[in-house]
């Protein structure tokens, strides 16, 4: 479904990534993870047209798409969960999802995203006119991947979706992803956790200062010696 | 309480003038709800964008002189030997032109700074009012410069079921400037609840989020620097008919400050707070006046500033709505497992 051929992307002088190949399959969730530094999320931030690319080449179902604008990625079907401030935080909880679904111009369409995503997360439901920086952190991620969802994506990127969260918590997000993969949607994650990532994913790549340094099933990668003393603490 | 206090402000100052009948308050009033549009449409910008305008009384004092202008006509000659002659028309036509071109200006200043925003930004809009204000105070043939534009006629408009209508009294006035200021705010409430208003409001709040939905920032920052412009463009029209005389002063810089004094003070992203700080800021010099010597008012002025931002740094808006809610918002749950999405 997409395919990352010899990407090469930069701040400045320093190019994050240095030539990048992979692919993600139509239904996988496919991790990508690596140190600090090594090029994750900006591989993400290129798929989703934030940062330009400078050499190589993004394809969706084949088409190229690497000169491809955020706005346009999304009407393509690729939302973009992105790391850091995961919400907007002086926003109600229903405006925050209802952002997810800025470009969509089916009223009835969306209404029934907003039902089910309520239905899934009830929780959100209940908050629903509450500002989204007065919830916990795990509810604001979850919030988050709502608000993803209400892209109606084929493709949802997700950045560090662990991050910062309490260790219970954390597992529940993955259970949720999981869950979205099991709707059908395609996944691309991008975690510093490796363990929980690699377990979950169909397929993993690792990125090493901007280069995809090893490849292969989930289970290959925590076998791995080299990925158990550097990523998974021996 | 956030509902009731609008509607109630308006029923009081509809009924204001039935109980007031000195003209020296009346005027007070009447100026106060023109720069409180003029603050209401910064708002706009600089509340929920997150962008501030410096140079916003330019849209106002272009929305003043065109709808002078347009009604009273004017002879000018123009490079290569060409001559517009304009016949005056009615004041109503004035606004309307108003309108339309000080949102052209919005569109026109956001178009050029918003690729690049914030410090930017600022930087435009001040250079924009000098700009303006230069050419107001030399196109001598068209703007009288300095002599100022004078005997600017009366808003007249054809109201349905009243016939036409001459805004020549305090009373009238004061009401045509409350319909418009009302209008106004409804219109802000409306955008700022929309799609539209979201995507503002998310800009503001997170830009690479908003970015990462689809929002096209450049294009929502226009937009609202359009409506704002026009908006202010609206107020400056109502003040040329009312006042009826127009000088390159309405461009000084220190109105711009005042209408951002009345937004922040009043409390910045809120539909209210331009309102209540519009009516502060404009009526306490009213009031300080019989009182107290000059000098002592703008100490008084400043004071009054800052303790207001001091006691409620987001606004006046902003504390009365959070003494409508409990102190402490109670602990959250912990998060019970949820299902994914199926």
């Amino acid at each position: 479904m997409l395919e990352i051929q010899d990407l090469v992307c930069g701040y400045g002088q320093v190019s994050a990534l240095k030539g990048v190949s992979f692919s993600v399959g139509q239904g996988q969730l496919v991790a990508l993870v690596g140190a600090n530094g090594a090029g994750k999320s900006t591989t993400l931030r290129a798929i989703s047209g934030l940062v330009p690319a400078r050499a190589g080449a993004i394809r969706l179902d084949g088409e190229d798409v690497t000169k491809a604008d955020p706005r346009a990625m999304l009407r393509l079907g690729v939302s973009h969960c992105p790391e850091g401030r995961r919400v907007f935080p002086h926003m109600t909880v229903a405006d925050n999802l209802a952002m997810g679904a800025y470009l969509r111009r089916d009223a009835a369409g969306v209404r029934a995203d907003l039902d089910r995503i309520y239905g899934d997360f009830p929780r959100l439901r209940e908050r629903r006119a509450q500002m989204a920086g007065t919830l916990s952190g795990g509810e604001q991620q979850m919030l988050a991947i709502g608000r993803a969802l209400m892209a109606r994506p084929r493709l949802v990127l997700f950045d560090e979706p662990s991050l910062g969260l309490a260790p219970n918590i954390v597992e529940q997000m993955f259970s949720i992803i999981g869950a979205v993969r099991n709707a059908g949607v395609t996944v691309l994650l991008v975690e510093q956790n490796a363990f929980a990532a690699l377990e979950l994913c169909d397929h993993a790549y690792l990125l090493e200062a901007g280069r995809v340094a090893m490849s292969g099933k989930g289970a290959d990668l925590i076998a791995d010696p080299h990925v158990r003393a550097a990523y998974l603490g021996g | 309480m956030t509902r009731l206090l609008p509607l109630a402000l308006l029923v009081v100052l509809a009924l204001l003038p039935l109980g007031l009948k000195d003209p020296y308050l009346l005027n007070a009033l009447i100026t106060t709800g023109i720069f409180t549009i003029g603050a209401m449409s910064l708002n706009l910008l600089l509340g929920y964008t997150g962008q501030l305008s410096l140079g916003h009384i330019a849209f106002f004092g272009i929305g003043a002189y065109v709808s002078a202008l347009t009604s009273l006509g004017f002879d000018v000659g123009l490079p290569f030997g060409l001559r517009v002659t304009h016949e005056g028309w009615p004041p109503a036509a004035g606004f309307l032109l108003a309108v339309l071109i000080s949102g052209l200006c919005g569109y026109v200043v956001g178009r050029l700074s918003f690729r690049v925003r914030g410090a930017y930004f600022v930087i435009v809009t001040i250079s924009f009012a000098e700009v303006v204000r230069l050419v107001a105070l030399n196109w001598i043939e068209l703007t009288q410069g300095p002599l100022a534009l004078t005997s600017i006629p009366f808003m007249t408009l054809g109201l349905p079921g009243l016939g036409e209508m001459t805004f020549k009294t305090k009373i009238q006035n004061y009401y045509l400037v409350l319909a418009v200021a009302t209008l106004s705010y409804l219109l802000i409430a409306r955008l700022v609840g929309s799609r539209f208003g979201r995507a503002m409001r998310g800009l503001k709040e997170n830009e690479p989020l908003a970015l990462s939905v689809g929002v096209d920032a450049t294009r929502t920052l226009t937009i609202a620097a359009t409506v704002s412009a026009a908006m202010a463009g609206a107020a400056g029209s109502l003040y040329a008919h009312y006042i009826r005389i127009i000088d390159p002063d309405v461009f000084l810089f220190s109105y711009t400050v005042t209408m951002v004094i009345m937004v922040v003070a009043g409390g910045k992203g809120t539909l209210i707070g331009p309102v209540i700080g519009g009516l502060i800021f404009g009526l306490l010099p009213v009031a300080l006046r019989p009182v107290m010597a000059p000098e002592a008012q703008w100490i008084v002025y400043g004071a009054t500033l800052i303790v207001i931002l001091f006691v409620m740094p987001r606004g006046i808006a902003p504390a009365l709505a959070a003494l409508g809610l409990p102190k402490r918002a109670p602990a959250a749950p912990k998060p019970e497992p949820a299902r994914a999405s199926s």
